[in-house]
């Protein structure tokens, strides 16, 4: 078995501290818990896909909070894999949109070549299959979500030729399978025709873009300042508008806010949703 | 149909650069400092004449949304953009991520502005990590420009925009639990009240808004409240990004003007239904929360969020899931319901055990394994999750099943009969 090795210590290499204090900066210096999750990113991906008890328990030190909560956010969230997978993460979209396009031929897809079931990583290390819920692709279903990429518009065959190619070593090209550039219709569109065709002036964009095909500095500039942090206060004047406000909501004189769907018409009572 | 000269996304499909150059000559950061300086009540004037409601599924209106926020506060207060799209069946927030940063990155600053904000998270989900790649080279360029940080684009105003990244929860699309999940913590929504408005993230007043509905704000300063609120009908005015999936010839999504039929959607932007309209079965029009509607009713459907109230469905995140006659209808849902029990953060009793029996009920129903009776069954266990939980997970679980039951009761019946009827044969 070559996956990653379960450790008895895990702590952040050098090379990845300027990484990590502009993650830090974008949380005020009394709530850097909330630098939990990308801190967890950061581990999972140094450690070859998943985060072992080490890893999580240095994160939890780095970030003085309790490492329970550090083991409840890892457990938490899909993503964060707590217990050896294969390296490259095969993930197959199986929710109804996808489904209604034929996920589950791509996970007959991935079954065959990979020769996995799913939630199993191959013997050599290499591969891990898992089912996803939805990824935010449906109008490119089905797709499959491997490493950082999307791979979108596929079918049995489109799968098999992705998945081969990365058994071969290779990086198949990311994106809609099918020759689309992204979720524009196929054939021909009734939208944003002038943009969608070549007669758009097209040097007039490059001349446009010629600065930044210089390389985007893959550091972002030092925040001007950090997130202000503050104590606080019960006695805040805030805390009275909010009775304020809670009490209008209470009573209803906030006027046009039981617009959350109701799925009975007629049915009096209003739902509280959350407002967006 | 919406003229393309109306349509705010001009790079929805990514034909032209994503750089600050190219946003530029597509007139984004343009006056914006201008704007800003008419001060926190013009803004919010602005988006209320507008009549823009929020596109992340309730369809609050914005305007008003912001006017909550408190005309003083002494700290922090925070912009939240709800980035985290997880909804089955919605995929444009992406695009905009990836091709009209921009547009979001301006509207933040401006949203900021308008209630008085001193930082803004947006916090996009973690399988986004390309969007939150091309994000975070947005908001460099942005930065790099003095758009952002210290008198934003020349604006007088202080302003820092921050990205955070998800890791795979649907609830942290619930504006409290993504507030928690930006703490640090699980995402396990909060009791409101307190809204967030008043305790929100780090217990300081903050607003969370949709993508789409902050990054539509600049454009409508630009060409006049006026101009938005007179596109589609009244109280639903705008445009609007569909995201069209399922069984129809050409997948897309597509901005259009809201109220627009379902039939002419799918038949002018998505070349009909695969196989023609009369092989239509029925469609979820707003995402996977909402009850589906049968072709009866999709006939002659607008898409707005009072014509799909007024049927009993709602307009959500306009994702519009189509399904032709082919569909095993019973499994659709039943797929529905294993991604809620997946999703449920078990927090509520009703919710974390509720969605775990509609799940195991839907399978059964899906092969006809069940009572005729069990159909009511089905349909108490969903009235014991709605309305009984924290958050609208609970409801969004249950109304698939309620509008699957209400809609396509004979089907469930026949199958159960079906079954019934091939293990009486087998025991003969």
């Amino acid at each position: 078995m070559s996956f990653a090795p379960d450790v008895e210590t895990f702590s952040f290499p050098d090379e990845l501290r300027p990484e990590i204090d502009r993650i830090l900066a974008k949380y005020p210096e009394a709530r850097k818990q909330s630098a939990v999750m990308p801190l967890l990113h950061l581990a999972q991906r140094q450690h070859g896909g998943w985060l072992p008890k080490a890893a999580l328990d240095h994160v939890a030190e780095f970030l003085e909070m309790p490492k329970i909560r550090v083991y409840e956010v890892a457990s938490f969230y899909d993503m964060y894999n707590t217990k050896p997978t294969g390296r490259v993460q095969v993930r197959v979209c199986t929710t109804t949109p996808c489904w209604l396009c034929g996920s589950d031929d791509i996970v007959r897809a991935a079954k065959d070549t990979l020769g996995l079931e799913i939630g199993e990583s191959s013997e050599d290390g290499r591969f891990f299959l898992r089912e996803f819920e939805c990824l935010g692709a449906c109008c490119n279903a089905p797709m499959m979500w491997i490493d950082d990429d999307y791979y979108e518009d596929l079918d049995y065959a489109k799968a098999v030729a992705v998945l081969e190619a990365l058994k071969r070593g290779e990086t198949p090209e990311p994106g809609p399978q099918s020759g689309r550039k992204g979720s524009e219709p196929k054939g021909e569109r009734k939208t944003l025709v002038e943009a969608g065709r070549s007669s758009r002036t097209p040097k007039q964009p490059e001349a446009a873009t010629q600065p930044s095909s210089a390389p985007v500095p893959d550091e972002t500039p030092v925040r001007k300042g950090r997130p202000e942090d503050h104590q606080h206060e019960p006695t805040d004047p805030i805390a009275e508008a909010a009775d304020e406000q809670v009490g209008k909501v209470k009573n209803g004189s906030l006027g046009d806010e039981a617009v959350a769907i109701d799925p009975e018409p007629g049915r009096t009572t209003t739902t509280k949703k959350d407002a967006d | 149909m919406l003229q393309d000269k109306d349509r705010i996304f001009t790079n929805l499909y990514g034909d032209d650069g994503v750089d600050l150059a190219a946003a530029r000559a597509r007139g984004d950061w343009d006056g914006t400092a201008g704007f800003i300086q008419k001060g926190r009540e013009w803004l919010v004037e602005q988006v209320k004449a507008s009549g823009l409601r929020g596109r992340g599924g309730a369809g609050f209106p914005t305007g008003l949304k912001w006017s909550f926020m408190p005309k003083q506060a002494n700290g922090p207060v925070y912009l939240v953009v709800n980035a985290d799209e997880s909804e089955p069946g919605t995929c444009k927030d992406r695009e905009i991520m990836r091709h009209e940063p921009q547009k979001l990155i301006e509207g933040c600053l401006i949203a900021g502005a308008a209630m008085g904000c001193t930082a803004g998270y947006i916090y996009i989900r973690g399988e986004y990590v390309r969007e939150a790649e091309a994000l975070e080279r947005a908001l460099a360029e942005a930065y790099a420009d003095g758009l952002l940080g210290k008198n934003a684009a020349g604006s007088g105003f202080d302003y820092e925009l921050y990205l955070h990244r998800g890791a795979g929860a649907y609830i942290c699309g619930e504006e409290t639990g993504l507030i928690e999940s930006l703490e640090g913590k699980k995402g396990q929504p909060r009791l409101k009240p307190p809204f967030p408005a008043m305790v929100g993230l780090y217990g300081r007043p903050s607003t969370v808004n949709n993508v789409e509905t902050i990054a539509v704000v600049p454009t409508i300063l630009r060409r006049g409240a006026e101009w938005f609120a007179a596109i589609g009908p009244e109280r639903n005015s705008g445009t609007k990004l569909f995201c069209v999936s399922g069984h129809v010839n050409n997948p897309c999504n597509v901005e259009e003007a809201m109220g627009i039929p379902l039939r002419e959607l799918i038949d002018k932007h998505c070349g009909g239904v695969r196989g023609g309209w009369d092989n239509l079965l029925a469609v979820i029009p707003g995402g996977s929360s909402v009850p589906m509607i049968p072709k009866s009713v999709c006939d002659d459907i607008k898409l707005d969020f009072d014509s799909l109230k007024n049927a009993g469905t709602g307009l959500g995140t306009a994702a519009v899931i189509v399904m032709d006659k082919s569909t095993d209808i019973v499994k659709a849902i039943a797929r529905l319901s294993k991604f809620y029990m997946h999703e449920s953060c078990g927090q509520c009793t009703p919710c974390r055990e509720g969605t775990g029996w509609l799940w195991r009920m839907m399978t059964r129903m899906a092969e006809g394994r069940a009572r005729p009776e069990e159909i009511d069954l089905l349909w108490d266990v969903t009235k014991e999750i709605e309305g009984h939980t924290i958050c609208a997970l609970g409801d969004a679980a249950a109304w698939p099943v309620q509008g699957l039951i209400r809609h396509f009761r004979p089907e469930i019946e026949r199958r159960i009969e079906a079954y019934t009827a091939s293990q009486r044969l087998a025991a003969e």
